[in-house]
This record gives structure tokens, sequence and C-alpha cells, in this order.
């Protein structure tokens, strides 16, 4: 434990100045998070409009609103918590022009790690906020079978959401090592993979279901899981059991994400490291 | 020669650049072999994009040798980069190591827990790094507030603070007025002299070189074409000084000065420029035998600078 403590220190030392230095602009930081706060409503209300619109209609992908508002919940509370520590990852291209990354391999630490710990946006608490209560509202105007089973899935699907996120986050500033203007590109997946995750992965077509469903595994971080918590039937290539998954999409996206960041070290060192 | 902090062995890296739709390789730095033997300080030198960034990248482990060995401080800097982290220190001239949006002081605690100094070494050193670079009153000031002779004194006391037996420096005192300069080679040359410091640094500036260095290294097109002291260097190239006098009356073309070089007048001979080699005479000597041709009422050294002895080296070469 004090191993820990004396190892974490760097890190700890690190995260806390920015931390401090996000509270002292009360007023910009008070604005980050209303803006934060309102990207997050609109989303919900994106979701909440479609969905209310063909709810006479059987719902979306075997989905009606109350379930998708659960599905958006998890998507969200996930996508929002691997944002706060991770999401600054994917502006690599900031960290390589300013020259940051190459401070970072005169300090006595894993660049990955120095990179990650470098800073932290708390006003990504405002989205998580609206993830959770979405979860919340979902996980009560649903018809769940509460049972140690229930629990359990739920917080492995958390879990594994926050994972799977933050995977994409560090894949990204891995792929942005090749690519040019990187970030547009990664964007695609990476926000991209943020909107898939908050719908029904049974309407996407067969190319979709394999980019989002399996390679980047969207599906896994709230649909699939839902899926399974109400004993809902699953699309085609996905069962209703496929939920209890979740943590294999996480393992699966970081061994993608740390393959992609060590082939993108290795290019920007220009060789076998 | 094992006992070197720093030891290249026709050390080689190439750049692959896209030109239009063809790839071609740049060649940066070319079969290197040098060995810097601790307690040096080596003043490396050469034009832009004649490779010294390259192989500063390549010491500290950023960059991987395309042909070649480089060992520093005893490790083999890529895979060895975080071990080699506590040996060595570098300023980049461009790039900061401190947070631009805390105190000064601020960003050295954190180095100081990021290089995970025990709190008594933290505190004697950073006591004796703000004293010796008088970082004492801008140490509450953030750093984004800082003037650039302050940033690089705080920039050189971010890298040395966990006393590294290696330091290199990236055009440390490019852009400073003339004090800081002053103030900041003092500074190296103390901390040199109590720690035993190795430094290594790049610079257009020839009084870095003159007051820093005992050993020059000069690369061109990232080969290694000088080793040696300035002394010697300015042998090779005859790196001549220009004494500029302004005399009392208009007189001809002091042409007859020993030991020197007449290169110009202007105002009809009110002020002139004379060459002379410093190995062969002094400034006093020719000062002496214009005085006894012409009333001076004010003179000027000029020294050539790095550039200039470099083109002198090139054009030699070429």
């Amino acid at each position: 434990m004090a191993d820990l403590v004396q190892r974490t220190a760097p890190y700890r030392a690190v995260l806390a100045s920015r931390i401090r230095a996000q509270r002292s602009h009360r007023a910009s930081f008070r604005l980050d998070l209303f803006g934060s706060l309102l990207v997050g409503l609109v989303e919900l209300a994106e979701v909440w409009v479609v969905f209310s619109a063909v709810g006479s209609a059987g719902g979306i992908g075997g989905l009606d609103l109350s379930a998708i508002v659960l599905v958006f919940g998890l998507a969200e509370l996930g996508y929002s918590l691997a944002d706060l520590a991770f999401g600054h990852c994917d502006g690599l291209p900031i960290y390589l022009r300013s020259g940051t990354l190459d401070v970072f391999y005169l300090r006595p630490q894993p660049l990955l790690l120095q990179l990650v710990t470098s800073d932290i946006s708390l006003r990504r608490l405002a989205r998580a906020s609206i993830g959770a209560v979405a979860l919340v509202v979902g996980l009560t105007i649903n018809d769940v079978t509460w049972s140690p089973s229930s629990v359990a899935l739920l917080v492995l699907a958390a879990a594994s959401g926050i994972a799977t996120f933050a995977a994409m986050f560090v894949w990204a500033a891995g792929a942005q090592f090749y690519l040019i203007d990187g970030a547009e590109a990664t964007n695609a997946f990476v926000y991209g993979g943020r909107y898939a995750a908050t719908q029904p992965a049974a309407v996407w077509n067969r190319p979709l279901k394999a980019v989002f469903g399996f390679f980047f595994p969207m599906a896994f971080t709230a649909y699939l899981p839902v899926v399974t918590l109400l004993g809902l039937p699953g699309p085609e290539w996905m069962p209703g059991w496929l939920g209890w998954c979740a943590p294999l999409g996480a393992l699966w996206a970081w061994v993608l994400a740390l393959l992609t960041w060590r082939a993108g070290v290795r290019h920007y060192q220009g060789g076998g490291g | 020669m094992t006992d070197a902090i720093v030891e290249t062995h026709d050390l080689g890296r190439d750049f692959r650049v896209r030109d239009g739709l063809r790839r071609r390789t740049v060649v940066a730095v070319d079969r290197l072999s040098v060995a810097i033997t601790p307690g040096e300080a080596v003043g490396y030198i050469g034009a832009n994009g004649a490779g010294k960034s390259t192989t500063i990248k390549m010491l500290a482990g950023i960059l991987v040798p395309t042909r070649g060995s480089i060992t520093t401080c005893g490790l083999r800097p890529v895979p060895d980069r975080r071990r080699l982290a506590h040996e060595l220190g570098v300023v980049f001239g461009q790039r900061s190591q401190l947070w631009w949006d805390l105190p000064v002081r601020e960003s050295f605690r954190i180095l100081a827990a990021i290089h995970t100094l025990t709190p008594a070494a933290e505190r004697s050193r950073t006591d004796e790094l703000v004293d010796r670079l008088e970082l004492a009153e801008f140490l509450g000031t953030p750093v984004r507030q800082l003037s650039l002779g302050q940033r690089m004194r705080a920039e050189v006391a971010a890298a040395l603070l966990h006393s590294p037996r290696l330091v290199v420096l990236d055009e440390p005192t490019i852009g400073l007025d003339v004090l800081s300069k002053q103030r900041l080679r003092e500074f190296l040359v103390a901390e040199r002299h109590t720690h035993g410091t190795t430094l290594l640094l790049t610079t257009h500036d020839m009084g870095d070189v003159e007051r820093l260095c005992d050993r020059i290294l000069l690369v061109d097109r990232g080969s290694l074409v000088f080793d040696g002291t300035l002394a010697g260097l300015s042998r090779t190239v005859g790196a001549e000084r220009i004494m500029v006098v302004d005399l009392a009356a208009p007189v001809g073309d002091l042409v007859d000065v020993p030991e020197t070089r007449h290169l110009g007048s202007e105002g009809s001979g009110m002020r002139q420029r004379l060459a002379f080699d410093p190995e062969a005479t002094t400034a006093a000597l020719v000062l002496a035998a214009v005085s006894e041709r012409a009333e001076v009422l004010d003179l000027a050294i000029e020294e050539p600078d790095v550039e200039e002895v470099v083109r002198r080296v090139y054009a030699a070469r070429r």
C-alpha cells in the first residue's frame, strides 16, 4: 500500500495541480460546466424526440422509449467519465506540436501514463451527472427483475463501458502519430462511437455492426447489457446473453488501443523500440 | 573509453520525407563517432539542419538511431529511457518543461515528485538553484507572465532539479539580453565546478562557446568535421578579429600595419577596418601600431560569430 502511494506520487502531483488550476478560474469553470450540461441535455432530448415519435409503433430495433433511456444513461455515464480522465489523449497533435511529448521522454515514467495523467476535465462531471440521472430513471421506469445477477451485470457493464470508451481515446492518440490532422479521422470513430453506443444496434446494417458492434465494441457499452438486463431477444449476430461479455469487449478495446499506441510511438521514434 | 558519459559509434539517422508523390531519404546524422568524458563542457555547433537536434534526441532516447550505436551515461537511451531520465537533464530552448498556468515554485514541486526526490533533497536543491539562478523574486509568478530571461532561468532550474550528471542545453541563450546570458553562463560554470556536471550545448553564440566550452564538435550535413578546442578551430579557419578604429582626421588607408589586413575605409579614412589573427598579434599591438600613424578617438573589436566560423569551415570543405 505504502509502495502504491509512493509510486503514484508523480501522477498525483500533476493531477492535483490540474484540478487546482481548473478550480482557480471559477467563472470559466462554471461556464464550462454549464456548456457541458447543455450538450448532454440536447443529446438526451434528441433520443427522447425520436423515440417518443415512434413510440406507438413498438419502438425502434426492439427498444421502446423507456429502454432507450436506460441505454442512453449507461452509455453517457461511461463515455463522460472516460472523457473526464482520458479525453485529452486524442489531442495528441497538440502535445506533438508544443514539444510536450519530448518533455515526457525526459521523465522516468511510462509515456502513456504521463499522457493520461497530464490533464483531467472536471467539467465532464456535468455530462456524467446527466448520464447518472438517465440511468437511474431508466432503471426505475423499466421492468427490471432485481437479483444479485442483475446488479452484477449492471456494475460489470458500467465499469466495462468506462474502460471501453477510455480505450477509444488511447486508440485515437496512438493513431494520431501516423495521421496528419489525425483528430479529424479519429473523431469519426471516437465521437461516432459514442453516438452509436446510445443507439439500438439492431437497426444497424452489417458493415456498421461489424465496425461499432465488434471492432470498436460500442454495442457492448450499453445496448447489449440492457438487452440482457431486460431479457429482450438480441438482433442478428448478437444473442441476448451477449451483454455478459461487456468485459471482453473492454479487454479487446484495450488490446487494440495499446497495440495502436505502441505502433504509434515506434513510428514517432522511427524504428523498433 | 568505457567510462565515457556519451559515446557514439558510427551513429546515423535517416528521415524519410515525402517529396510530392515520391519519398526520399534525408540523412540527418551520418557516421558520428565521439566520446565525451565526464566533467567536460562541449559545444556542439553547426548550421541549422546540420543534425544537432537529431543527435540530442537520439542521446535522450526520443529517436531511434538508423545505424550505429550510442550510449548515454552508460545506458542505451531507448530501452533504458526511464533509468536514463534520472541521470540526464535537457533544456530545450523552444519547449517548456514548466506548467504555463502555475507559479514557478509549483512547477518545481511537481518536478520533484516526478523525479521522486526526497523532501530533504528537494529543499536543498531548490534552495541552491533559486539562489544561484536568482529566481527568488518571481518564484510565485505564473510561468506565462515571466520574461524570456526569467523563463529560461526557470527552465534551466527545472532541468537540473534532479541533479543530473549530464546536462544538454539546446540553444540556452537564444533571445536573451547580455545580462541574462552572462548570469546563465556564470551559473553553468559554477554548477560544473561544484557538481562535476558534464555539459553539452548547441549554440549560435560565440560567447557561449568561449566562456563555457573547452571542446568543440562541429557538424556539417550530419558529419563531424571538427573536434578540438576553440583555439584549434580558430587556427584551422583563421578566426580573425576585426578592429574598427575611428580617427581624429582623415588619413590614407592603413595598409602597412604589421600582421593585419586592411578591409576598408569610410568617411575618407575617418573610420577604418583592420582584420588580425589573435594567434599572430594582439589587439594592443595593433592599436599601438595604428596610434603611431594616426590619432585614435574610438575603437571596437568585432569577433567572428559561430555562423561566420561555421561558414568558413563549410566553405573550405566545398
